[in-house]
C-alpha cells in the first residue's frame, strides 16, 4: 500500500501522455496535459509526506512539532501557477486555430506538412 | 501517421516508460518515511529565523524568493502572450458599444443571480485581500490571494452585466497593475541590494510572530504579487470574453 | 559580486515596465529603451564573465542565505566561466535581434519588445542558477516566452500550429525533468546541483539515480531538439518570426545541452563515473543519429527556414556527441562550436528576414534567381554557407577541430568522419540556396511543379514586399557572421575556454566553491590544431561546395544512377518526411518513444 501513491503518479503521467497523443480535440489535448503534470504534483507532495505530521504552519502548533516537508509544497505550488499560465496560453492559441483553421482537431491542421 | 501506427507506437513506448517510472519509483523511501535534510532544517528553525508562522511562505517569498520571482514573471510573459495572440487581426473588429442593447442581450439573468452577484463581488475581494496581507500568518499569500482576487469581477459578468464588468476592471487598470506588480518584485530584489549589498535580501524589520506586520518583506513581496497574479488573470480572461462577447468578423 | 543578479532582475523590471507604459510610448522610445536595456545586460555578463574568468569561479547566495553546514537553505547563482560566457552571448544575440527588429516588423507594440527581455532575462538566469528547480524555472519561463513569440504573426495558420507543437512538446519535456528532481529530491533533499552531487557521491548508481538522470536529460534534450524528440524545432522556425528564429537556433536550443552537460557534472559524474563508457555509446548513439538525420532533412528542403532549422538540429548532433565524449576537451569543443554556429545562424536567419521583407518569400524555387537583386545579401549567406562547413580558420574550424581531437582520445575514430558528413550536408544546402536564389543558378521549376508544390508564403508585416532593404537589417548580419569568424582567433580565446572546461568538469572542485567557498583550479593543459584538422576541415568545405553544386546541375547525373537506388532512396527520404507531419499526436508518440528509449538503455546498459 506504500507504494500506491507513487504508482498513481506514474499512472497519471502516462495515461496523460495516452491523452495527448490520441486525442481528436485541442481542447482535449490540453486538459490531457493537465493530466500529466498533476502527475508531478502526486509525486512530489508524495514524497514529501511525513507520517504524522502537520501542515507547515505553526500558528497553532509549537514550532517543534512534527510537520512535513515544506519544500515540496513550494515546488508544487510554484508549478501549479505555471501550468496554470502555459495553459491559458495553450488555450488561447486554441482558440485562434479554431479562428484560422475552422477546426480543433488536430488532423485538420496542417499548415506545417513537409 | 495514421491514427492506429500512431497508438500502437504509443502503446509499446507508453508501456515502457510506464516500466522506467515503477522501476525509479521502488528506489523511493516508504511514503510517509521522508527524511530530507533540507526540509527538516526548515521546519526546525524556518520560524525562528524569519518570524513567520507559515513556513511555505517564508520558503516561497524569502528562501527562495529567486524562484518565485522567475515563476511570476512566467504569468505575465504568458498573458503578454495571450495578449499577443488574440490581439486583433485584420479583417476582425471590436462591436462598439451598443449602449442597452448590449445589456438586454442577457435580460434574461434572473434577479437572483444579479443579487447574488452583487453580494459576492465585494465578498470575494474581501476574502482576497485577507489573504494576500496575511501571507506570513496562515495558508495562502500573494498567490492564492490574488486569483481570487481577480476572479472578484467574474460574478458581475455572469450576471450578465459583461460590459459592467469591464467598468469594474478595465483593461489599461489592469495591464498596468500586472505590469507594476511585477516591476515592483524585481525592483524589491533590487532595493535589497542597494540596501543590505545582496539581492533579494529582507532589509525590512521581523516583527513579531503571529503579529500582522511580521516576516519582513514577506507582507510587501505578497501584495506585489497578489496585484500582478490579480491583473494578469483580469488580463486573460478579459481576452478570452473579448474573443466570445465582441469579436465578430474574421476572414477564415 | 554585487551586480550577478542584476542580468536576470534588470531585463525582467524593463520589461514590465515597457509593458506598463507601452499605450503611450512612441515606437522609437520603446525600441531605444529595450536596445539600451539589452547593451547594459550584455556589458553586466561580460564583466561577470571577466570577474570570473580572470579570478575564480563563485556563487552567489540570493537573499544571503548561505549554506550551513553544508546544507544549501537557499537558491545560489553559481558563476563559472562557461555559464557566464553563456549568459553574455545570449544577451548579445537577443540585443542584435532587438536591432534588427527596429526594421524588420513594420508595428511593434511594445509587447514584441517586452517579451524578447524576458526572453533575454530567462536565458541569463538559466545560465547562471546553481539549483535544479530553479533551472527548472527559467526553463519553462524561456518556453513560455518563446511560444508567445513563435505565434507572433497570428493571423496565419502556420504559426498558431507551430506554437502549439512547440509549446506541448517542451511542457512535456519539462514534466519529466520535475519527476527527476522528485526522484534527486527524494534521495538526497537537496535542490541545489552542487549538495545533490555531494550526498549522491557516497552512493552507487542505483536505479532511481539512473532513470532521474534520464528522465532530466530526455527533458532538456527535448529543448536542445535530439532525435526522437526534435520535431518541435523545424515547426517553430517554419513560422516565427526571423528575429525570434535568430534566438532559438542561436543559443535557446544550445541552452539545452548546457543544462545537460551541468548537471551531468554537477550531479551525476560521482556515481556514474565508472559507468562512463556505456553512457558514453548511448549518448553518441544518439548524437549520430541526430547529426544525421538532420543533416539529410536540412539537404531535402527548399523552404530556406526549415532547412536553416534542420541545419540545427544536425550541429545538435554534433553538440550532443561532443558532450557525450564525457571529457572536459569534449566540453570545450561544444562551447567553442556553440559561438561560432550561434553567431552563422542567427546571421543567416536574419539574411533569410531580409529575403522575406524582399520578396515575400522563403521557398527556394519560387526565388530562383530574385535575389539577384541584392548581391551584399548573397554574398553574406554563401559566408555563412562556408562558415557552416566549418572551413580553417573560422571558430566553427575550432570547434571541429576541438571534437575531432576529443573524439579520438575517447576511442571513437570514426566519429570525425560523421562530423565531416554532417558539415558537408549543412553548408552545401546553404551554398545551394545562395547559388539558386542570388545567382540564379540550376533549372527553375517548371510551372505544374510549382502549381504542385504547396508553397508556403509568408506574409510580412506590411502588404507590399519592399525594394530596398534597411541598413540595420543588413549591418547587423554582416556584423554576426564577422563574429563567427573572428571570435576563433583572438588570442587567449580558445585556450580559455579549454581551461575552463577543464574546471567545469571538475565534479570535487564544482562542489567545492559552491558549498564551501574553497577554491582549487588545478592547471589545465590546452590544445593546439594538428595538420589532419586542416585537411577534414578543408575537405569538409570542399564537399559542401561539391554538394552544393551537385543539387544544382545534379539532375543530369540523377539520369545516369540505376532506378532501383533511387528509388530506395526516395522512399526512404518520402518516410522521413512524412514523419515530420505537424500533428502534435505523432510528436509526443515519438517523445514517449525516446524516453522511454534513454531509460530502458541507461537501466539496461549502465551497470
Amino acid at each position: 500500500m506504500s507504494f500506491l501513491p507513487y504508482a498513481v503518479a506514474g499512472w497519471l503521467f502516462v495515461v496523460g501522455l495516452y491523452g495527448v497523443v490520441s486525442s481528436s480535440n485541442l481542447i482535449r489535448t490540453i486538459i490531457s496535459l493537465t493530466v500529466v503534470q498533476s502527475g508531478t504534483y502526486v509525486l512530489l507532495l508524495s514524497v514529501g509526506y511525513v507520517h504524522g505530521g502537520k501542515a507547515a504552519i505553526f500558528a497553532d502548533i509549537p514550532a517543534v512539532s512534527r510537520a512535513v516537508d515544506p519544500v515540496v509544497q513550494v515546488l508544487v505550488l510554484t508549478d501549479i501557477v505555471i501550468e496554470a499560465t502555459v495553459t491559458g496560453l495553450l488555450l488561447a492559441l486554441a482558440v485562434q486555430a479554431h479562428k484560422r483553421f475552422g477546426s480543433l482537431d488536430p488532423h485538420e491542421l496542417r499548415a506545417l506538412q513537409d | 501517421m495514421s491514427r492506429p501506427v500512431r497508438l500502437s507506437l504509443f502503446g509499446l513506448a507508453g508501456a515502457g516508460l510506464a516500466a522506467v517510472l515503477v522501476i525509479a519509483f521502488r528506489g523511493l523511501p516508504d511514503f510517509g518515511g521522508y527524511q530530507g535534510v533540507y526540509g527538516q532544517a526548515l521546519d526546525g528553525f524556518g520560524v525562528t529565523l524569519r518570524h513567520a508562522t507559515d513556513l511555505i511562505t517564508a520558503l516561497n517569498f524569502d528562501f527562495r524568493a529567486f524562484d518565485t520571482l522567475g515563476e511570476e514573471y512566467i504569468l505575465f510573459a504568458s498573458v503578454l502572450g495571450i495578449a499577443l495572440i488574440l490581439r486583433e487581426m485584420r479583417g476582425e473588429r471590436a462591436e462598439p458599444h451598443q449602449g442597452d442593447a448590449e445589456e438586454h442581450q442577457f435580460a434574461d439573468a434572473s434577479h437572483a443571480l444579479r443579487a447574488l452577484a452583487l453580494g459576492l463581488t465585494p465578498g470575494l475581494i474581501a476574502l482576497a485581500v485577507y489573504i494576500v496581507v496575511h501571507a506570513q500568518l496562515t495558508p495562502g499569500g500573494g498567490f492564492q490571494g490574488g486569483i481570487i482576487l481577480g476572479a472578484g469581477p467574474l460574478p458581475v459578468f455572469l450576471a450578465g452585466r459583461y460590459l459592467r464588468m469591464k467598468r469594474i476592471a478595465p483593461h489599461v487598470l489592469v495591464e498596468v497593475a500586472d505590469a507594476l506588480g511585477a516591476a515592483g518584485y524585481a525592483l524589491l530584489g533590487i532595493s535589497g541590494l542597494v540596501l543590505t549589498g545582496v539581492f533579494l535580501k529582507d532589509a525590512l524589520p521581523l516583527g513579531i510572530p503571529g503579529h500582522l506586520l511580521s516576516g519582513g518583506q514577506m507582507d510587501v513581496v505578497s501584495v506585489l504579487i497578489g496585484l500582478e497574479v490579480s491583473g494578469a488573470f483580469l488580463v486573460a480572461w478579459s481576452e478570452f470574453l473579448d474573443q466570445a462577447m465582441v469579436v465578430k468578423g474574421g476572414a477564415e | 559580486m554585487h551586480i550577478t543578479a542584476l542580468p536576470v532582475a534588470v531585463p525582467l523590471m524593463a520589461a514590465a515596465l515597457i509593458v506598463a507604459v507601452r499605450r503611450w510610448l512612441p515606437r522609437l522610445m520603446t525600441d531605444g529603451l529595450a536596445t539600451g536595456v539589452g547593451v547594459g545586460v550584455v556589458t553586466l555578463c561580460a564583466l561577470l564573465l571577466a570577474h570570473t574568468a580572470h579570478g575564480h569561479p563563485f556563487a552567489y547566495w540570493m537573499g544571503g542565505w548561505r549554506p550551513t553546514h553544508a546544507v544549501a537553505i537557499g537558491i545560489s547563482l553559481s558563476i563559472d566561466p562557461i555559464g557566464a560566457g553563456l549568459a553574455t552571448f545570449s544577451a548579445l544575440l537577443v540585443t542584435a535581434s532587438l536591432v534588427y527588429s527596429w526594421r524588420y516588423f513594420e508595428a511593434a507594440d511594445g509587447m514584441f519588445q517586452a517579451l524578447m527581455l524576458v526572453f533575454m532575462g530567462a536565458m541569463a538566469g538559466f545560465s547562471l542558477t546553481g539549483d535544479l528547480f530553479n533551472l527548472a524555472v527559467f526553463f519553462e519561463l524561456m518556453g513560455a516566452t518563446a511560444y508567445a513569440l513563435t505565434a507572433h504573426h497570428n493571423e496565419e495558420q502556420g504559426p498558431i500550429q507551430g506554437a502549439i507543437n512547440f509549446a506541448i512538446s517542451n511542457s512535456i519535456a519539462a514534466y519529466a525533468i520535475f519527476i527527476g528532481i522528485a526522484l534527486l529530491y527524494a534521495r538526497t533533499g537537496a535542490l541545489n546541483m552542487a549538495q545533490i552531487g555531494a550526498a549522491l557521491d557516497h552512493h552507487a548508481a542505483d536505479p532511481l539515480v539512473l532513470v532521474a538522470m534520464s528522465l532530466i536529460f530526455i527533458g532538456f534534450l527535448t529543448k536542445a531538439a535530439a532525435v526522437p524528440v526534435h520535431f518541435w524545432l523545424a515547426d517553430a522556425h517554419a513560422v516565427a518570426p526571423a528575429p525570434v528564429c535568430v534566438l532559438f537556433s542561436g543559443v535557446m536550443v544550445e541552452l539545452g545541452i548546457y543544462a545537460v552537460a551541468r548537471i551531468y557534472w554537477t550531479i551525476f559524474a560521482g556515481p556514474l563515473a565508472p559507468h562512463a563508457d556505456e553512457l558514453r555509446v548511448i549518448l553518441i548513439c544518439m548524437g549520430t543519429a541526430t547529426a544525421l538525420w538532420g543533416g539529410v532533412m536540412c539537404f531535402a528542403q527548399r523552404h530556406v527556414k526549415r532547412l536553416l532549422a534542420f541545419s540545427t538540429i544536425s550541429h545538435v548532433g554534433m553538440f550532443v556527441c561532443g558532450f557525450g565524449l564525457l571529457s572536459a576537451k569534449g566540453v570545450a569543443a561544444v562551447a567553442v562550436y556553440v559561438i561560432g554556429h550561434g553567431f552563422t545562424k542567427a546571421g543567416l536567419f536574419m539574411l533569410t528576414g531580409v529575403l522575406l521583407h524582399r520578396f515575400h518569400s522563403v521557398d527556394e524555387f519560387d526565388l530562383h534567381g530574385r535575389g539577384r537583386a541584392t548581391p551584399f545579401t548573397g554574398v553574406l549567406f554563401a559566408v555563412g554557407g562556408l562558415l557552416l562547413s566549418a572551413m580553417p580558420v573560422v571558430t566553427l574550424f575550432f570547434g571541429k577541430s576541438l571534437l575531432d581531437s576529443a573524439a579520438l582520445d575517447a576511442g571513437f575514430p570514426w566519429l570525425p568522419s560523421v562530423f565531416v558528413i554532417s558539415s558537408m550536408l549543412t553548408g552545401g544546402a546553404v551554398l545551394r540556396v545562395a547559388g539558386r536564389v542570388f545567382r540564379g543558378w540550376g533549372p527553375a521549376e517548371s510551372a505544374e511543379a510549382r502549381q504542385a508544390h504547396q508553397a508556403r508564403e509568408e506574409e510580412d508585416e506590411e502588404d507590399a514586399p519592399s525594394d530596398r532593404t534597411p541598413l540595420a537589417m543588413l549591418v547587423v548580419p554582416a556584423l554576426l557572421l564577422i563574429g563567427a569568424i573572428v571570435v576563433g582567433v583572438i588570442p587567449g580565446a580558445v585556450p580559455g575556454i579549454e581551461v575552463a572546461a577543464g574546471h567545469f568538469v571538475d565534479h570535487a572542485s564544482v562542489i567545492a566553491w559552491v558549498l564551501h567557498g574553497t577554491v582549487e583550479l588545478p592547471h589545465e593543459a590546452t590544445s593546439h590544431v594538428e595538420g589532419f584538422d586542416y585537411l577534414y576541415g578543408a575537405g569538409a568545405t570542399v564537399g559542401a561546395l561539391s554538394l552544393a553544386a551537385l543539387g544544382l546541375f545534379g539532375r543530369p547525373l540523377r539520369a545516369r544512377l540505376p532506378k532501383r537506388l533511387l528509388g530506395a532512396v526516395s522512399a526512404a527520404l518520402w518516410t522521413l518526411r512524412r514523419l515530420h507531419s505537424g500533428h502534435i499526436g505523432d510528436y509526443i508518440a515519438w517523445w514517449t518513444a525516446g524516453a522511454a528509449l534513454l531509460g530502458g538503455a541507461t537501466l539496461v546498459f549502465v551497470r
